[in-house]
């Protein structure tokens, strides 16, 4: 189950040979492949620079569930943030399809985030002015001009109901989220990383501020995704238990990547 | 789409933030008020100004004035004839008026004013404020019968009627005659006949061989201020302290040097009310002929007098100061002055201009310092709203989105601030004396006093062009004030954001 395509990069001279690297990246990598290479990253606390990442190499699979687990502060985060083109890294590469993107420029990510990435976090973050229903749709708010969606909006209408029935809340469509349990937010924050019909889902925690039964219950939504849709995830978490659901299982530690 | 939808959520969910858009709406409202009344008394002393000065007035620097105003006329229209549409001399001069009233005499500092009655109303809108009726239509110098406006034609239906008008005329002048003719017999039968003077005016001076019988005769008819007469109580009646049909004494200097003092007997046959108490207390008209001869200011050869300035009406769309420089270059500047109406009272509009503008840039610091409001109340927002800017940014919302996010709340909290303040401002400025009135009645203190404005209601013109600006300068404050904090809200890291609990 476990063929971990997974390169152990201890030595920091490597950054220097990224280059050519890269490029052989590019040739090898199989279609729907999201690709760290060297990654790394750091944080500044005042003076003192902290590292996170050490040179991180990671190979996800076209529908694959992976999951990344690792102690609180070993930066599952961070990595999870640079995948998904929310933050650059210090260096290092991350290529989707082939290509490279933590280097393209900011619009070019905002689309990346917007249609090709869904995101679902640990505090869910829905958008506490917007319904449900306003929060699934707001990807596509984003996407589209007020004219294009006006045009549009019962097709999308009719997409956001459909994921929100998927995902069991359809009878919540204009509930604000403080009206909402963290379950049923969090079923619509996936909702909402699915509508604009992403290939890769990165998941945050997903689970971490639910009960165990809410919990398995959102994982099964996404094991179901990755079954039936073939669904790329990456999901980070802190608990062994849910890491055993996914199809591979890597570990982040000491700022780098390691097969369970 | 998604900044429009947002922008309207947040409007509906932030009252706080509509609160820092009262200061704009107070101060939208406030401007335009202030400009609206400043408007009106612009424009009701100007046409009050203009009523009485001609467009161009030519005069001459000395009393003693220039000799043949007919000639002068001939000249002026061969310079610039094209435009001018009326001329007619007249004479002023200093002079006292003198009139007694319950066995006192009261004596006034006048403007003595010689007009042409045939020409004069065709350069002013002099004849508009007279008390009669037929004097309005065609200007005169004889005394009516009755028929004088017993309430203020200009004033709306609420001002105090003038009861006393009602008398006003040959029959209020037969009354006195009589009345000082019982006297003037009482006297007589009970003391030795002494000389006394019991009727003034029956004999001043200049009275005439024959005796004169004030019961069917008049002296030379005077136009007077009305402010001169009377004076406003603190009801806001007017008192009349004398009436059309009174004799006053009116002395002058002669046109000779040294001036000699002459005086005559004049009857007054009606007021004159401009409502520029300035005037109104100042001016006393009487026939041209009148004064020159009294001035001795008739060639005793050919019979043509001199006169001290020449008023004339110009085209409507005629350039006052063309005609002013043109004329200007053709007379002698050492003997002649030629100015505008608006020359003439420059100081006065400039002050007026001023005041607005101060008051403009004194209300709009207002506005500005609204700005701040928005400005500190939107930082507040930005970071309470820190979270969503950062799920909005993983979402793939652009920086620029964002942006435009919080630039939309700031145009529409202006619009709604300057709006409400457009709305509030034009109705105040509607019911301004409704209100100028609930003001006084709620703190027993007149809050617009007739008597010291003359205008019995606040004048108001709204300038459309004025409130569009007031109102998009709002509008721009406003959206200046939310750049900052929509820039920081731009530039958040979107990881920063999500961290940020």
């Amino acid at each position: 189950m476990n063929d971990a395509q997974l390169v152990k990069t201890a030595d920091p001279k490597r950054e220097g040979k990224l280059g050519p690297h890269g490029a052989r990246l590019s040739e090898d990598a199989a279609p729907g492949h999201l690709a760290a290479v060297g990654l790394r990253k750091s944080y500044r606390k005042g003076h003192v620079e902290i590292p996170v990442l050490r040179g991180v190499d990671l190979h996800v699979r076209r529908g694959e569930f992976l999951s990344i687990i690792g102690q609180s502060g070993s930066g599952k985060s961070t990595l999870l943030h640079l995948l998904g083109t929310l933050d650059a890294p210090d260096a290092g590469q991350i290529c989707f399809h082939g290509k490279r993107i933590d280097n393209v420029p900011n619009r070019g990510r905002d689309l990346l985030r917007n249609k090709h990435f869904g995101m679902i976090f640990q505090f869910y973050h829905l958008l506490p002015e917007l319904t449900a229903l306003e929060n699934v749709l707001s990807p596509l708010l984003i996407a589209q001009g007020a004219w294009g969606y006006l045009r549009n909006r019962r097709k999308h209408v009719d997409r956001a109901r459909q994921l929100l029935e998927m995902v069991g809340l359809s009878h919540r469509l204009k509930h604000r989220p403080r009206e909402l349990s963290g379950g049923e937010m969090q079923r619509a924050a996936i909702a909402r990383a699915l509508v604009a019909g992403p290939e890769v889902l990165l998941a945050d925690e997903p689970t971490g501020n639910l009960d165990s039964g809410t919990g398995e219950e959102i994982l099964r939504i996404l094991r179901t995704l990755n079954d039936q849709q073939d669904l790329t995830i990456v999901m980070v978490t802190h608990d062994r238990a849910i890491a055993a659901q996914a199809d591979r299982t890597v570990r982040l530690a000491q700022g780098q990547v390691e097969v369970v | 789409m998604y900044k429009l939808l947002l922008c309207w959520r947040y409007l509906r969910t932030r009252y706080i933030a509509l609160a820092s858009v009262i200061s704009v709406t107070l101060g939208v409202a406030t401007m335009i008020v202030v400009n609206s009344v400043m408007a009106g008394f612009t424009h009701e002393m100007q046409s009050r100004i203009h009523g009485i000065l001609s467009d161009v007035v030519f005069e001459s620097h000395s009393l003693e004035g220039f000799h043949d105003a007919d000639r002068h006329m001939a000249e002026i229209r061969r310079i610039a004839g094209e435009y001018i549409a009326g001329m007619t001399p007249t004479v002023v001069v200093p002079a006292m008026l003198v009139f007694k009233v319950q066995g006192q005499w009261i004596t006034r500092q006048i403007s003595f004013i010689g007009v042409d009655e045939k020409t004069h109303s065709q350069v002013s809108d002099f004849s508009r404020y007279l008390q009669h009726p037929t004097n309005r239509r065609k200007l005169g110098f004889s005394l009516h019968d009755d028929g004088y406006d017993t309430r203020d034609h200009q004033a709306g239906p609420d001002a105090a009627p003038r009861e006393r008008m009602e008398v006003a005329g040959w029959k209020w002048r037969r009354i006195q005659a009589k009345y000082q003719q019982e006297i003037k017999e009482a006297q007589a039968r009970s003391a030795p006949p002494v000389e006394i003077t019991a009727n003034p005016f029956g004999r001043g001076e200049a009275a005439p061989e024959e005796e004169f019988d004030p019961s069917r005769e008049q002296w030379t008819g005077i136009v007077m201020g009305i402010a001169l007469a009377s004076f406003r109580g603190h009801d806001g009646a007017d008192r009349f302290l004398v009436l059309p049909g009174d004799d006053v004494k009116i002395t002058l200097p002669t046109a000779g040097t040294p001036p000699k003092a002459v005086s005559d007997n004049f009857t007054i046959v009606d007021f004159y009310e401009s409502k520029m108490s300035e005037y109104d207390s100042n001016f006393v008209f009487v026939p041209i002929e009148k004064i020159q001869q009294m001035r001795g200011m008739i060639d005793p050869v050919t019979g043509i007098g001199n006169v001290t300035s020449i008023q004339i009406k110009l085209h409507d769309d005629a350039n006052g100061k063309l005609v002013r420089d043109k004329l200007r270059a053709a007379f002698p500047g050492e003997i002649y002055g030629i100015q505008t109406w608006r020359d003439k009272q420059g100081p006065l509009l400039a002050a007026v201009q001023m005041e607005t503008a101060i008051l403009n840039v004194l209300l709009f610091m207002i506005i500005a310092v609204a700005g701040f409001g928005i400005l500190a109340i939107f930082y507040m927002i930005v970071v309470e709203k820190t979270r969503d800017i950062g799920i909005l940014k993983s979402l793939g919302a652009p920086s620029r989105g964002i942006m435009g996010i919080f630039l939309a709340y700031g145009l529409s909290l202006g619009i709604v601030g300057s709006g409400a303040g457009m709305v509030i401002g034009l109705l105040f400025v509607v019911y301004i004396n409704n209100i100028a009135d609930g003001l006084a009645w709620l703190t027993g203190q007149e809050v617009f006093d007739p008597t010291i404005y003359y205008f019995q209601q606040i004048p108001t013109i709204v300038e459309p062009f004025t409130v569009v600006w007031i109102v998009a300068g709002a509008m721009l404050i406003a959206v200046v004030a939310s750049i900052l904090p929509a820039r920081r809200a731009a530039r958040l890291h979107p990881v920063e954001a999500l961290r940020y609990e």
